[in-house]
């Protein structure tokens, strides 16, 4: 080997080797991973700035006005933000319920060779697109429902004192009603999947401890794993609030875009999303700035109940690895 | 007397109290088999419905013909290759942005205010509504352009699927031991080498999950869409003007009133429900075995 190749194999004193590459990998990442903070920084002041001109126009009252009228250029509120927050209450009686059940079935009772195949199924419904939501609730369930479904509902719990307003006039098959009971099965599986994450994090001795007193499942469940997972549970619920109150497409389809508050639970509604579906893509002017204006109060809103939901996981996270 | 009187009576309530526990334990075990089968039932109703309704329409016209007017034959050509352009150009600009801002997380920031403060607002972004990053990229590209284009939706798809990217990319490579990073520093390595060459190979499979559960997540996403890359009749490749997506087409077809053109929304639904699919669960094959 001559000399010349032999000096250029040999590192050179004093120079760094890979400063360079260094510098441009570990500054490319700090820039990508800064942009994450700048993204909704970017959201937050877009729909801002974007809103600006409906709350100027409108002053605050916006919030609360129900009055949603293209042609006499009045714009409000209350009727979208009603029906967001409704149809996603609806949501959580129902899917709450039926999470809790099959989280407590797959930690629980599940064979193990069934657990992987459930656990997967569930986690297929997540993934399955809320447009087809949509589609499957407009042709599928619609139909079941106006014939049977809400006439029964109209016709029992119709008649209660009280709450029985909630659930009268006809059953039209659309509306929040069915827009509820369409989230519901799409914020299932999120809520499924964190709770038996977040069941797990109780340690077996606990368990088999209770167990080991004679307690049966379901004391087991309510007395020693519920109390223990109980934030993170929490945590799953609002989640999945978050995503019900931002969801769109599941929602468009069957909500009836009606922007008049009823009594009634049965009756056509909209939220936020919907109205956004609907109407952004034609409008202009006062209608385009007073969406985008329901569109910063939906940012609000959903971001308000996810950064809750995120600090409580990450509390739970921090307390127990 | 009066004692075994009473040691009866209270084996007989301490009986009535177990069969009141046992009682309640077998209604709760019930109901939560109840839910499982309920919540199965919901995906095999879907799932068959699309089957039943999309199998019938599935042709080659669907693949090789554009959108029609209503009324008359067609497919959803345009849509399809609207859809793969818009998602792919997404997926393209989300991967290395993502996995650099999870590298920086884990290898450079791991521990310190920074790094907790970006992965609690990513983690948010994660969960946020499709739509608001809808209208976040109108007001950004949208409006200055004054035109639709499907540069802005591939970009508001990408936006989507960045958080995802990230989140898997940190979760991945918090998962490689320090070990086989130091034993790389020891041959003197250079960080940027020790990343690339060890970290990433390690974490690779994760990654990948990562990016493939990101394409199945934006693929189906139509809000987005709705406010950017708009809808379009023609076939067309030109990403500067707005360009039909399977999502969008979908959602103008299902609710229109026209016969044919519900069809060819049941046919899209069936593609881009069973793709997704396909996706996720090849995805979950890549998934290393062990849980973070």
């Amino acid at each position: 080997m001559s000399q010349a190749a032999l000096e250029a194999n040999q590192p050179r004193i004093g120079a760094h080797p890979g400063r360079l590459g260094n510098a441009l990998f570990g500054g490319s990442a700090w820039i990508f991973a800064i942009l994450v903070l700048v993204l909704l920084a970017g959201v937050m002041i877009s729909l801002i700035s974007g809103a600006w001109p409906a709350f100027q126009h409108f002053g605050v009252s916006f919030i609360w006005t129900e009055v949603w009228n293209p042609n006499r250029a009045r714009y409000g509120a209350l009727a979208p933000l009603y029906g967001t927050v409704v149809s996603s209450v609806i949501a959580m009686v129902i899917g709450v319920p039926i999470s809790l059940g099959i989280a407590i079935f797959l930690t629980e009772l599940c064979p193990t060779y069934l657990r992987r195949p459930i656990s997967t199924a569930v986690e297929l419904l997540a993934a399955v697109p809320s447009i087809i939501y949509g589609m499957w609730g407009l042709f599928a369930l619609v139909p079941l429902m106006q014939k049977y479904i809400e006439p029964a509902i109209i016709g029992s719990l119709g008649n209660i004192p009280l709450i029985g307003d909630l659930f009268q006039g006809p059953p039209y098959g659309i509306g929040l009603f069915t827009a509820g009971l369409i989230l519901s099965a799409m914020v299932l599986p999120y809520m499924v999947s964190i709770m038996r994450d977040v069941f797990e994090t109780v340690p077996p001795q606990l368990r088999e401890s209770a167990y080991g007193l004679g307690a049966t499942t379901w004391e087991v469940i309510g007395s020693v794993v519920l109390p223990y997972s109980r934030v993170g549970v929490i945590g799953a619920f609002m989640l999945a609030l978050g995503r019900a109150l931002g969801e769109t497409m599941a929602v468009t389809f069957v909500v009836g875009n009606s922007y008049h508050i009823m009594k009634s639970i049965l009756a056509p509604g909209a939220t936020i999303s919907s109205s956004l579906a609907n109407e952004f893509a034609e409008a202009d002017g006062l209608q385009l700035s007073s969406l985008l204006a329901e569109g910063f109060l939906l940012f609000v809103l959903t971001f308000t109940v996810i950064g809750m939901a995120r600090l409580m996981l990450l509390r739970l996270q921090r307390k127990y690895g | 007397m009066a004692n075994s009187a009473s040691a009866t009576a209270s084996v007989r309530s301490s009986n009535a109290i177990v069969r009141s526990r046992l009682r309640k334990n077998a209604i709760i075990r019930a109901l939560s088999i109840a839910a499982t089968v309920a919540g199965l039932s919901l995906l095999a109703w879907i799932l068959g419905d699309l089957l039943f309704k999309g199998f019938s329409t599935l042709s080659v016209s669907l693949f090789t013909m554009d959108t029609p007017p209503p009324g008359s034959a067609g497919g959803l050509a345009n849509a399809i290759i609207g859809s793969l352009l818009i998602t792919g150009i997404g997926i393209l600009i989300a991967t290395p942005i993502g996995i650099l801002a999870g590298t920086f997380l884990i290898e450079y920031g791991r521990g310190s205010t920074l790094a907790e403060v970006i992965r609690f607002v990513n983690d948010m972004l994660v969960s946020a509504p499709s739509i608001i990053i809808g209208l976040f990229v109108y007001q950004v590209i949208v409006a200055p352009m004054h035109h639709f284009s499907a540069w802005a939706g591939a970009i508001a798809l990408g936006i989507i699927a960045l958080p995802i990217i990230v989140r898997t990319t940190q979760d991945m490579l918090q998962l490689v031991p320090d070990a086989l990073r130091e034993a790389a520093y020891a041959l003197g390595a250079p960080k940027w080498r020790v990343i690339v060459v060890v970290s990433y190979r390690a974490a690779f499979q994760g990654m990948l999950t990562g990016v493939l559960l990101a394409i199945a997540r934006i693929s189906g996403e139509t809000a987005p869409l709705l406010f950017t890359a708009l809808s379009n009749p023609g076939r067309t490749t030109d990403m500067s003007s707005p360009m039909a997506s399977l999502p969008v087409v979908i959602y103008n077809f299902a609710g229109s009133p026209y016969a044919d053109w519900q069809n060819l929304a049941w046919a899209g639904a069936l593609l881009i429900t069973f793709s997704v699919l396909t996706l996720n669960i090849i995805a979950r094959s890549f998934a290393p075995k062990t849980r973070n």
